[in-house]
């Protein structure tokens, strides 16, 4: 393609790139808990829900606080969670950095891998509570190594959202 | 980087009107999620049609994967098996050796196991599939420990039912689709399993401890009845599980608990074998469960029972005593005070109506 758009349906599709590639990146995210991996232990990190923290601390104004619920309704339809758990936590978690970017009045690549970690670690304890609410004894000890290898993934995860940005906004 | 754009509106009111709505309905939106959360505690399958048929449209999509994932993860395991394989051969030689004296002795066993249930005329209960199936996935960023399993409700399979593998227990039904279910697994923190030891017999409980592992609980104080490398079956002891499947092998010793590892790897075993409920009848009235027993299994569960099933009179029990109370209850004064031989047994499930005392 050229730099410049020739016709409609090439700003049209240019548009729709623009538009729908992190709700498509988010989702597909989402699907991928159903990658056929068996395991007995959680180790493996919540990618839907890394990839829509990327998106959210990447571009603070692409979605609205309620654009998470409906991302959530589909995470939790898909990963079989109750249904709620993640509509709830990610809404709550954007209205909390939606707070925060209104107080704080700059960010660096540091503060975000904090903001991060602190969501990483409210999204899993949330997640986990809800399973102890609904009958399920585990220990919080369990769910550390989840909560350290979600952390660790978060610097990967935020690079390939930010390769999939610039795809995005090329002209 | 560059501080993230403001949020606010601008002086618009009508821009600043929409950034408020927006805060209203994601406010309103956490709060219907919360509560559809709380219905999902209280009542498990309140969504059960909803969430059946997601897992219908998504389980198809693991299935596909699934055989490229056995394939890839082979490759890894016949590796590490070529470099260890002088000293898995005669740990293997030894292991033959023991195996052959111990088959002997099974055999044994096992002919002397019929020929006692012949004399006492007893029915061998053969608890029948329903189905045969494929895991196809599981949760792996959860709290939870649930497999997906490729046969639903199509395929008779219910919630409930005990599932296992080639090798041993995996687990339980817990919500179906058409043609996928859930599983929840036995090292879940929620799920319960009566085993028994097969050393010496030792009853426990089984209980997951989500992190991969079982707990064992005894009602033996004292010493700990388990040594690492036992090994834990079914016991059948409240009528789901069949008595003998493998559960799982101790691993070490907590204090007065034991820490077992699943026999069973749902990760490795490619097939699952659904099973009917052992004695669908357990939690029926005592005359039911009678008939239930002599014709085998049936198979329907027990909340399946017509409601004047449920609510019948227990029989008049063959003891006459009027003053007899079973041992282990609570006596009734009521009963006490007037002796009807008809209620001479409560059973918990019919509890006794409230009487005003004379």
């Amino acid at each position: 393609m050229t730099r410049i758009a020739g016709s409609d349906t090439d700003v049209a599709i240019r548009d729709y790139k623009r538009r729908f590639v992190p709700l498509g990146s988010t989702l597909l995210a989402s699907a991928l808990a159903l990658l056929p991996i068996v395991a007995t232990l959680p180790l493996v990190p919540d990618f839907g829900f890394l990839v829509l923290l990327s998106w959210r601390l990447l571009r603070p104004e692409i979605w609205r606080a309620h654009a998470a619920l409906g991302l959530g309704l589909f995470d939790d339809f898909v990963s079989g969670h109750p249904i709620g758990q993640s509509m709830a936590l990610w809404t709550i978690l954007f209205l909390i950095l939606d707070f925060v970017d209104s107080r704080l009045g700059f960010r660096d690549y540091w503060l975000d891998w904090l903001l991060a970690a602190l969501a990483i670690i409210f999204h899993t304890a949330g997640a986990w509570y809800i399973a102890t609410m609904m009958g399920s004894g585990v220990e919080f000890s369990v769910m550390v190594p989840q909560i350290v290898i979600s952390i660790l993934a978060y610097p990967l995860v935020a690079r390939v959202v930010l390769a999939l940005d610039r795809w995005r906004l090329a002209r | 980087m560059a501080a993230p754009p403001t949020r606010r509106a601008g002086f618009s009111r009508r821009a600043q009107l929409t950034v408020f709505l927006g805060y209203v309905v994601a406010v309103g939106g956490v709060l219907v999620a919360i509560l559809l959360l709380i219905v999902a505690a209280v009542d498990p399958r309140g969504f059960a049609a909803l969430r059946g048929t997601a897992l219908d449209v998504t389980a198809p999509v693991s299935a596909a994967g699934r055989s490229v994932v056995g394939y890839v993860s082979g490759i890894g395991e016949s590796v590490s098996e070529y470099f260890a394989a002088a000293s898995k051969n005669a740990e293997l030689r030894r292991e033959l050796e023991r195996t052959r004296r111990e088959l002997h002795e099974t055999r044994f066993a096992a002919q002397e196991n019929e020929r006692l249930k012949e004399m006492l005329g007893i029915a061998a209960g053969e608890a029948d599939e329903v189905t045969v199936a494929r895991i196809v996935g599981s949760s792996f960023d959860s709290a939870r420990r649930l497999a997906t399993l490729s046969a639903g409700a199509g395929s008779g399979v219910e919630a409930g039912q005990p599932v296992r593998g080639p090798d041993g227990l995996i687990g339980r039904v817990i919500e179906t689709g058409r043609w996928a279910a859930r599983v929840l697994l036995v090292s879940d923190a929620s799920s319960n399993v009566p085993v028994r030891s097969l050393r010496d017999g030792t009853p426990a409980l089984a209980v997951g401890r989500g992190d991969g592992t079982i707990e064992l609980k005894t009602l033996e104080v004292g010493e700990n009845p388990f040594r690492p490398g036992d090994v834990l079956v079914t016991s059948g002891t409240g009528g789901v599980f069949p008595p003998g499947i493998p559960v799982a092998r101790v691993v070490r010793l907590e204090g007065d608990s034991a820490i077992a590892r699943p026999v069973a790897d749902p990760a490795r075993a490619d097939y699952a074998l659904v099973l009917r409920v052992f004695q669908p009848a357990a939690g029926a009235p005592l005359d039911q469960a009678a008939e239930a027993d002599a014709g085998g299994p049936v198979d329907i569960s027990p909340s399946e029972l017509p409601p004047e099933v449920r609510a019948a009179e227990t029989p008049a029990p063959a003891q006459q005593d009027p003053g007899y109370q079973p041992a282990l209850q609570r006596p009734d004064p009521v009963l006490m005070r007037r002796a009807r031989p008809q209620r001479a047994q409560p059973r918990p499930e019919q509890p006794q109506p409230e009487q005003p005392r004379p």
